[in-house]
């Protein structure tokens, strides 16, 4: 047996508040194998490591079990007070007896019997620890950022600021994602593009960046250090190299009745199209679903008009496989839909739009070329009514679409909607009704007050309860006004809905590929929600933008440049030390049934034909797996699958936790 | 049916296609055809092949397995299946097996003859729907439908799922067949009823090891019964009933794998029905995950080793109404 050493830890009162650490302390001192237990009230403080390390050495510990909390938290730290007194660090374990005990109990009794129980279970399996020295794996010096908007563009440009090579995956024909789609910018009132182009320009120029625009994510193997990625390039049906964006396929193109998504459909495009005019790369794409020769074999004028030769009807979809030390994701938002709100009529009036699609009307690229008109009938709204927190801060969504959270982003771009609208035609009056104004941030209450005090803008704390499209083509606006406590009729030509904003419908899929966590919204999680908001719990994985809560602009662009830094300082490192806790598999007992191999999500496991021939029963070759530590995570996957119990993994074995099983149930 | 199989046999075997055949011969009684290896034209004088030849040859490949030369072997619709399990988990090589798909309309159990006073049996002659046994006192004609055994009664396939050349026509598969009823009625009861069934079936056990060394699922190197540092065994003996967890935990090693051949029943000496267990899984996870047979098709990943965005997520606690 070996000699324990039990420590408990106070962790002030979040453990001793509801557990009786003296308690704990002398029980365990009872146990068999234990030849010294104290407590402590923080193990975690240099003076507390030690008292651990003196008594290694004092007792000549060959286990130690520290009951503190979670893992998680402080493993790392006893672990190197254990290894710096000269025991291997794994013969440590830790007995969680904050998270899973103090925290979650009111009963100073049961709390204390509880936290008995799960130091015993501790001490068992320590009983059966091996010590593991950890190996190294090479780090692959490239980075991916999935995702072409801002935040993807500035994750890019600061890694391969850094001198690292690094690819962007788009979705969409270009990179710039919403950020093009905008026309001013808060609080400065910039204009969108004007600041979005040139970093688009710079990541097309900059060597180290390439960028896979058109492209998904198809799979991800691998792990931190080591990514193996497939990218799935659509086919564009133009040869990106030989197109020089002339834009004559597009104006040739007979198919003019294409919902133009830049401009959400407002407008129309041609089957043939370029996104935009600052698309980047500035190629042409042919839309498969729409273009006669694609999908009926005749036309093919865009062909005869390139002089490029460009257009490739027969261009199919290509599979790229590269390799990954990191990789962000930054697959942005999207407004929610917002048709099961039929109350604000936006499905029967043109005249009710999203927030996002008023920023294409005011935008000069826009469906009325940056002319505030009703699009009903073009003519210019005198009255206009915005509402905010459509589907933003619902509980109990009785819409079915609606979000608890708030979308962060409205308060500040309707108080900017409301500027410009005054700002250019005065003579317009602008309602904005409102739950809360909330502007923390920079430079942002001004604003927003500037927008009160200075344009005059009518600012209303009340919600919408109808929209009512007339006969005479206005929309009647019923709303309360909870400060004067009265309910308003507003005879309104517009009304513009702030939509909340959601992940996009990519991230949900991506995350499951990454094995990277997500919460209710499939918003990504973060580490640690404070201490590493940039970085995914999954390892070698980092979030950049949106995808992990919505944020602004500005917000944006500090986190990609984050989680750049988080990257390269991945990147920079030559070698990782793995985990030592991997998987082997005992040779004697596996049938080579492939059950294990099956369920690896990293593809650790490979088989062999391997001779077993022994005098007394003569010739015997068995197909066996082996497992490549250096590619094994330590999920365990392949320990429950394994019909037989040859899978086994160091540091979690089948014999340990029985033993701690066992320990519980005494 | 027998001679037609001796013929091709004798022919493979003489013109070198394999080296040896697998096949049955009489055992101890007449009714107990054992599983047998013929290896000359000579030897297959031995070779019998009737309605009482139940056993699942499948799982007698694995020794073959890296043996010099092809083995035939003649698969009924049941073995077929496990065949096709076998070949998915790597323990049979395709290519040194000759596989020849015989038809089966169920075969005879003897427990059932002896219902019906058939004593000292001596052989069996199958015509149609009649099944004639000849005994030390005379011949008994009888119906075969009421003599088939308990695993035949809801066969889920008349069809040899794998071959390389088929002797008579093949059959197809019998999704009415009504497997699941009792399992059914199983769910239906209260958790005590349940109780008490599955103490009553599984007291009877005497530990002989029959279903687990018949079992084509239970191919393992060395299996954690027999492996003392497995710790199951172990935790088995902590109940006074150890064969609660013995049968329990064989049938969590073959969840997924198990085609549901039913040979675990059959050769009980017990009789106690062990096939239930087994489609109790089956059940639940064509429920879960949709419908799935293991052995259908080579290489097929089964639902619990595999991973779809569709996959359902049934909490670790659910209750089922009954029924449902």
């Amino acid at each position: 047996m070996r000699r324990i050493g039990v420590f408990v830890c106070h962790c002030g009162t979040n453990i001793a508040g509801t557990v009786d650490v003296k308690t704990v302390a002398e029980t365990l001192g009872k146990e068999p194998a234990v030849v010294y237990a104290t407590d402590y009230p923080y193990m975690c403080s240099e003076a507390g490591q030690n008292i651990i390390k003196d008594a290694i050495k004092e007792y000549k510990l060959e286990g130690v079990v520290v009951c503190s909390c979670s893992p998680r938290m402080h493993e790392a730290t006893f672990r190197k007070a254990v290894s710096a007194a000269g025991l291997n660090p794994y013969l440590l374990e830790v007995a969680n007896i904050r998270e899973q005990c103090s925290w979650i109990h009111k009963d100073m009794e049961a709390g204390t019997a509880k936290a008995i129980v799960l130091g015993r279970a501790a001490i068992a399996k320590v009983q059966l620890n091996a010590p593991l020295i950890a190996g190294e794996s090479p780090v692959v010096k490239r980075a991916l950022v999935i995702g072409g908007g801002i935040a993807g563009i500035q994750t890019a440009l600061d890694i391969a600021d850094a001198g690292y090579p690094v690819d962007i995956v788009e979705k969409e024909p270009t990179i710039g994602g919403k950020m093009t789609q905008i026309d001013k910018t808060f609080p400065t009132l910039d204009c969108s593009s004007c600041i979005l182009t040139p970093k688009m320009v710079e990541c097309a120029q900059n060597e180290n960046i390439t960028i896979y625009s058109y492209s998904e994510v198809e799979a991800v193997t691998g792990f931190v250090g080591n990514f193996s990625v497939k990218i799935r390039r659509k086919a564009r049906f133009v040869d990106e190299n030989k197109c020089t964006g002339c834009g004559v396929c597009t104006e040739k193109c007979p198919v003019k009745n294409v919902p133009d998504e830049y401009n959400l459909g407002l407008s129309n495009r041609h089957a043939a199209y370029i996104p935009f005019a600052q698309a980047i790369p500035n190629v042409a794409v042919l839309d498969k679903n729409r273009c006669i020769k694609l999908t009926k074999g005749k036309c093919g004028l865009c062909s005869t008009v390139c002089s490029a030769g460009a257009i490739d009807y027969e261009q199919k979809e290509t599979i790229v496989e590269e390799k990954y030390g990191a990789i962000v994701a930054a697959t942005g938002y999207n407004p929610i839909k917002i048709d099961g709100y039929d109350e604000f009529a936006y499905s029967q009036s043109k005249d009710v739009v999203t927030s996002l699609e008023f920023e294409r009307i005011l935008k000069a690229d826009g469906p009325t070329d940056g002319h505030l008109q009703r699009l009903s009938d073009g003519k210019q709204p005198k009255t206009i009514v915005f509402v905010q927190c459509v589907g933003s801060r619902e509980s109990g969504s009785s819409h079915g679409c609606g979000k608890e959270y708030c979308s962060k982003i409205c308060c500040m771009y309707t108080a900017k909607h409301a500027m410009l609208c005054r700002e250019k035609y005065p003579d317009t009056d602008v309602y904005v009704f409102y739950i809360d104004v909330r502007t923390p941030g920079k430079n942002y209450d001004e604003f927003y007050r500037r927008a009160v005090e200075q344009y005059g803008v009518h600012y209303i704390k009340g919600m919408v309860g109808k929209v009512a499209p007339q006969a005479d083509g206005s929309l009647m606006v019923q709303a309360s006004d909870l400060i004067s406590n009265e309910q308003l009729h507003v005879k309104a030509d517009m009304v513009v809905l702030a939509a909340a904003i959601e992940p996009d419908k990519s991230a949900r899929p991506l995350a499951t590929m990454l094995t990277a966590s997500m919460d209710t919204n499939d918003f990504f999680t973060e580490a640690h929600a404070k201490l590493r908001p940039v970085e995914s719990p999954t390892a070698g994985v980092f979030l950049s933008g949106v995808c992990q809560g919505p944020k602004d602009i500005p917000e944006t662009v500090a986190q990609a440049g984050a989680a750049a830094s988080k990257v390269i300082g991945l990147l920079a490192k030559d070698k990782l030390s793995c985990n030592p806790c991997v998987a082997h598999s005992n040779e004697m007992m596996c049938n080579g049934c492939s059950s294990c191999a099956n369920v690896c999500p990293y593809g650790a496991i490979t088989y062999a034909d391997k001779d077993f021939s022994r005098r007394q029963d003569g010739s015997m070759i068995r197909r066996v797996a082996s497992v490549n530590e250096a590619v094994c995570q330590g999920c365990g996957a392949c320990t429950v699958a394994c019909p037989s119990g040859a899978m086994d993994l160091k540091g979690f074995s089948t014999s340990q936790i029985m033993a701690e099983v066992d320990a519980i149930c005494k | 049916m027998q001679e037609v199989m001796k013929k091709r046999a004798s022919e493979l075997l003489a013109d070198g296609t394999v080296v040896r055949v697998l096949g049955w011969k009489n055992g101890e009684f007449a009714y107990d055809p054992t599983p047998a290896v013929f290896q000359t034209v000579e030897s297959l004088e031995a070779f019998v092949y009737n309605d009482f030849c139940a056993s699942n040859l499948s799982k007698y490949l694995i020794k073959f397995l890296r043996q010099e030369g092809k083995t035939l072997v003649f698969l009924k619709p049941c073995d077929s299946y496990s065949f096709n399990q076998l070949l998915t988990e790597h323990r049979v090589i395709r290519e040194n097996v000759y596989i020849i798909g015989v038809p089966c309309d169920g075969k005879v159990a003897e427990d059932k003859l002896r219902e019906k006073g058939a004593e000292g049996i001596l052989g069996i002659e199958t015509e149609g729907d009649q099944i004639k046994v000849k005994t030390l006192y005379g011949d008994l004609d009888l119906n075969k439908k009421e003599c088939l055994g308990e695993r035949c009664l809801s066969c889920k396939s008349h069809q040899v799922v794998v071959f390389d050349e088929m002797l008579g026509e093949n059959g197809e598969e019998n999704p009415d067949c009504g497997r699941f009823d009792m399992v059914e009625k199983l769910e239906a009861m209260t958790p005590e009823q349940r109780f008490e069934f599955w103490r009553g079936e599984l007291s009877k056990c005497i530990r002989c090891n029959a279903c687990r060394n018949i079992c084509p699922a239970c191919s393992c190197e060395k299996c954690v019964f027999d492996n003392p540092a497995s710790g199951i065994s172990q935790k088995a003996a902590a109940d006074s009933f150890e064969e609660n967890m013995f049968h329990i935990i064989r049938a969590f090693h073959v969840a997924g794998r198990c085609t549901d051949c039913g040979e675990c029943s059959r050769v009980c000496p017990q009789h106690i029905l062990l096939h239930l267990l087994n489609r109790k899984f089956i059940k639940e996870m064509n429920e879960c995950y949709g419908e799935y047979q293991a052995g259908a098709e080579a290489g097929s990943r089964a639902p619990l080793v595999n991973f779809t965005m569709d996959d359902c997520e049934p909490s670790i606690i659910y209750t089922k109404e009954a029924g449902k």
